[in-house]
């Protein structure tokens, strides 16, 4: 076995050390009522060779977003990676390394985090950000759990424009410790109902949960939501499951947000059939000490050179138990650094060139979607890079169409949405050639 | 320094922060030419709703990226560089196939809502490591959802909540052996149980009759970690199952230390009910400086209709998303899971296959008890037996000389090794937790025992030495005190 260096011969020497007959001994403890008396049944051993082989053919069977053209987004965005981040975080030391409990031998990871944390900071426009978490879903739901303890509130108010699975692991979450949800609608041009929210906001609110862009693609109005949620003293949780929307939408942390909680992935992080990915969380500074997950901070060493360590650690659970601001142990080190390298390398001027080509093409899309017969755009208000369209025939057998041309053309709606069931949620990217783009509006329009 | 070592001095780099570097107008990408009209943001969006600038963010090229990681790089230790004997992070190599694999267009350019059609590669690879997992935890189901061994033991314990509420009362407490890990209760109250602690006994071990004390009809269940964390075998877990199942309760077991006993034992053989499985550990995927990793939890048939959607299930020979759930817990994660490392998993269980996976747990367990009768003596050892995976020392002879845990670990740094997991469990006092893994020679192993041996003589002979450790690494012991009193947590422009 190439992944297990001592031999019998090794084996037998130690096991004379410790003193035991057979390696048997050694498992004594373990009821012999509980012992497996056969080998697994799992398949036989493969041959790197054959293993890579196989594991081939498994690809085969997958689309993937370089032999099709994809128009899917929903929280999963086909942006370009540059080549440097894949042979950057293939080194040994960032890749075999673990959570920098020993500061002194784990400086690249804990400089490398404390870019990310500023990073974050800067790109949402807030005070101070977290070392990651899982994903943009749950760390939206950790958001919610920390509303609840700095207000000491138990009611939740959510957009339902934000990220149905998102919504739904937020929830299932938040019943844990039954907190109750009320949903404010969609408006008909495809914003956050202000108006219905702030009938639902009041003294026993916790958060206000928007999303921005949300979940339609469409932009919001951060400062006015921002507005009625501290009007009530709730705080405002902003959800950003697209931050490369950041290049050019005016940060939450400008328009009053508390909390903001979204998902990485779109920095440069592989599609990956849904995952890792990676969770950013940043607050105000108040908010420090009800923050979960990890921290890095700067500080010094006995001879006052200046170094970076994990920090804060009484919010955390192997100090505080029971009582921790979260269960969270690990977070999602490697893939904030895809994230770190990523905004680096693109840095202040390539995130506004990403977004503007973005929002552009995603433009001409619409208007070229808009004059397909039988497509027309639901929404009326102002989007970024994803729209919905809305067509005549069954959206399903839409897809069906254009998947026959080797085009994805999108997400339905109907799976989330019972009153969007003839809509298509519609995703364009960087990556979306204007020759994809038109291609995907002649076959819509039942064209060849 | 000379003697059983490897760690030695060498030409590292300064690197300031990227913030620092650069200057306007230096880039580092390159885009294609936008071959749309190229509108006005502000023609497409109100301009109140927009930014001009990121105040702050670098503007470097492709090089200076390359040279500050790869300069940072040098800074850590890693797996690749030697020997990494962190206890209950089950730290062993990390194949490079299996990285590979995960790269494949087919699985990293897959977008996780494509037609189910096209993506019957990776549902075949989820609907297998199900069964595979299962069949090595000898249970019924397997979610893949969750994304990190603490997230797993939140579904674990969700699942338990679930299943009572659907008989009518969801319970009030939960019993966590005081050995436990603290994501265990931090788990249990987010999902607003009170936590009873259970004393170990003098063996290391939970005593049945510490469980029959605190078990009544308001337990929703235990969690034990098995191998607990001293890696010593809970020897009476059948019967602490039965006596926690007498009242109804449900009996969890934390996996992170499952490496221990794969292919020689099953949790589902041993009256366990439910039980995560940390990836990242006994399944080799790359640790990253902390995650990604995959927190599986494995589950009897009478948890299942409770599982978080979706599932993957065989029709024929195709394979879909289940998403009709009618009592599931909900999700806990967007889309499927953490499939790339998911993935990893599979590959490297596939290069295993059965006797591999066995071995893998023997060698496991030979190189932790050779560690143990080697250090025997020069370290105080607080429960001497046998263990599985990891032992567990302490500072027991060395505070005598004036010399504590910290002090021992920081040394190991200089000798070349990075240090065991220290100060946990808690009910040991100064413990040292070495976890060696299946991956490490002999050599290694006896280079390690050398050196540990060395720093017991010099804490004798040269407390000072060991006291000012470490020596070699680019920066000395960090002031922490410093960092939580004046919290410093981003680059701010002077």
């Amino acid at each position: 076995m190439r992944y297990i260096p001592n031999t019998d011969a090794d084996c037998r020497q130690m096991l004379d050390a410790i003193g035991v007959r057979s390696v048997a001994d050694l498992f004594a403890d373990i009821p012999a009522a509980v012992r497996l008396k056969r080998p697994l049944r799992i398949p036989p051993a493969l041959s790197e060779a054959d293993l890579a082989k196989a594991m081939g053919s498994l690809a085969a069977k997958n689309a993937d977003v370089g032999r099709y053209s994809s128009f899917l987004g929903a929280g999963s965005y086909n942006h370009f990676s540059p080549a440097i981040i894949g042979h950057l975080i293939s080194r040994g030391e960032f890749l075999t390394a673990y959570t920098p409990y020993q500061p002194e031998i784990s400086q690249g990871t804990l400089q490398a985090m404390y870019e990310y944390q500023t990073l974050i900071c800067q790109l949402t426009g807030m005070e101070v950000g977290n070392a990651s978490m899982y994903e943009g879903a749950s760390a939206t739901a950790e958001a919610i759990l920390m509303a609840h303890r700095v207000t000491g509130r138990n009611e939740v108010v959510v957009a339902r424009s934000v990220h149905p699975e998102y919504r739904q692991v937020t929830h299932t979450y938040s019943q844990q410790i039954n907190l109750s949800f009320q949903e404010v609608p969609f408006t008909p041009v495809g914003t956050a109902d202000l108006k219905k929210a702030k009938g639902l906001l009041n003294d026993k609110t916790a958060c206000l949960v928007v999303q921005n862009p949300n979940f339609f693609g469409v932009v919001e109005d951060l400062t006015e939501m921002a507005a009625a949620a501290h009007g009530v003293g709730a705080l405002l949780v902003v959800a950003v499951p697209e931050p490369v929307s950041l290049g050019i939408l005016k940060p939450p942390g400008e328009c009053g947000a508390d909390i903001v909680a979204g998902e990485g992935q779109a920095l440069g992080v592989p599609m990956s059939y849904g995952g890792p990915y990676l969770g950013f969380f940043a607050t105000q500074e108040k908010y420090i000490r009800q923050m979960p997950g990890r921290l890095v901070g700067a500080t010094e060493d006995r001879e006052g050179r200046t170094g970076y360590v994990l920090t804060l650690a009484t919010r955390e659970q192997h100090i505080r138990r029971e009582k921790a601001t979260s269960n969270i142990c690990t977070s999602e080190a490697l893939i904030a650094l895809i994230a770190t390298i990523y905004m680096q390398t693109l840095g202040k001027n390539g995130l506004r060139e990403v977004a503007l080509q973005n929002l552009r093409k995603a433009s001409y899309a619409k208007e070229k979607l808009a004059r397909v017969k039988g497509c027309g755009l639901r929404f009326s208000a102002p989007t970024f890079n994803e729209f919905v369209v809305q067509v005549k025939k069954r959206p399903a057998d839409v897809l069906k169409g254009l998947l026959k041309k080797q085009i994805i053309g999108g997400l339905e709606l109907g799976r989330f949405y019972p009153e969007l069931k003839d809509c298509l949620l519609v995703c364009v990217t960087e990556q979306n050639s204007r020759e994809e783009i038109d291609a995907l509006a002649k076959a819509m329009g039942g064209g060849r | 320094m000379s003697g059983p070592t490897v760690g030695t001095r060498g030409l590292v780099l300064n690197e300031p922060l990227i913030f620092e570097q650069g200057s306007p107008g230096r880039v580092g990408y390159s885009l294609p030419a936008s071959d749309v009209p190229e509108k006005k943001a502000d023609k497409l969006i109100p301009p109140k709703l927009l930014r001009d600038d990121i105040p702050g963010f670098p503007e470097v090229s492709e090089v200076d990226v390359i040279r500050h990681f790869t300069r940072m790089s040098q800074w850590n230790y890693g797996i690749d560089l030697g020997f990494y004997p962190l206890g209950s992070c089950t730290m062993k190599y990390n194949p490079r196939l299996n990285e590979d694999m995960a790269r494949l267009p087919g699985f990293a350019r897959a977008h996780p809502y494509q037609p189910e059609e096209v993506s019957q590669g990776a549902l075949q690879l989820l609907w297998e490591l199900e069964q595979y997992l299962a069949e090595i935890c000898g249970m019924d189901r397997v979610s893949l959802q969750p994304s990190a061994g603490a997230h797993g033991e939140l579904l674990g314990i969700m699942l338990i909540r679930a299943y009572h509420t659907s008989k009518g009362n969801p319970r009030k407490k939960i019993l966590i052996p005081d050995s436990a890990h603290g994501t265990n209760p931090a788990s249990s109250a987010i999902c607003g149980y009170q936590v009873i602690p259970v004393k170990s006994g003098s063996r290391g071990v939970v005593e049945p009759q510490a469980v029959a004390e605190v078990m009544d009809e308001e337990v929703a269940g235990i969690m034990v970690t098995n191998p607990n964390t001293l890696g010593i075998f809970e020897d009476h877990i059948v019967e602490i199952a039965k006596i926690v199942h007498g009242k109804g309760g449900q009996v969890y077991c934390d996996g992170a230390n499952l490496n221990a006993f794969v292919g020689i034992a099953r949790p589902g053989d041993m009256g366990i009910d439910v039980i995560q499985l940390n990836v990242h550990k006994t399944f080799s995927t790359p640790h990253g400086g902390g995650g990604p990793g995959a927190g599986p939890v494995a589950m009897k048939r009478h948890l299942a209709p409770f599982m978080p959607v979706p599932t993957v299930e065989k029709k024929g020979n195709k394979f879909a998303h289940n998403y009709n759930i009618p009592k599931s817990v909900g999700k806990v994660r967007s889309f499927y899971g953490s499939f790339g490392v998911l993935l990893r998993a599979y590959t490297y269980i596939r290069s295993l296959g059965p006797a591999g996976l066995r071995r893998a747990a023997e060698v496991s367990v030979i190189n932790a008890n050779y560690i143990l009768s080697q250090l025997k003596g020069a370290y105080h050892l607080p429960y001497d037996r046998y263990c599985k995976h990891e032992c567990v020392f302490d500072d027991a002879i060395q505070v005598h000389d004036n010399v504590k845990t910290l002090d021992i670990a920081k040394r190991l740094m200089d000798y070349g090794f990075h240090p065991p997991t220290i100060y946990f469990p808690l009910i040991v006092h100064g413990a040292l937790m070495i976890e060696p893994t299946e991956t490490e020679s002999k050599e290694t192993l006896d280079q390690f025992i050398a050196a540990m041996r060395a720093i017991a003589r010099e804490a004798k002979e040269n407390g000072d030495l060991v006291r000012g450790a470490p020596h070699y690494p680019r920066v000395s012991r960090m002031d922490e005190t410093k960092a939580a009193r004046q919290p410093n947590l981003r680059w701010r422009p002077k």
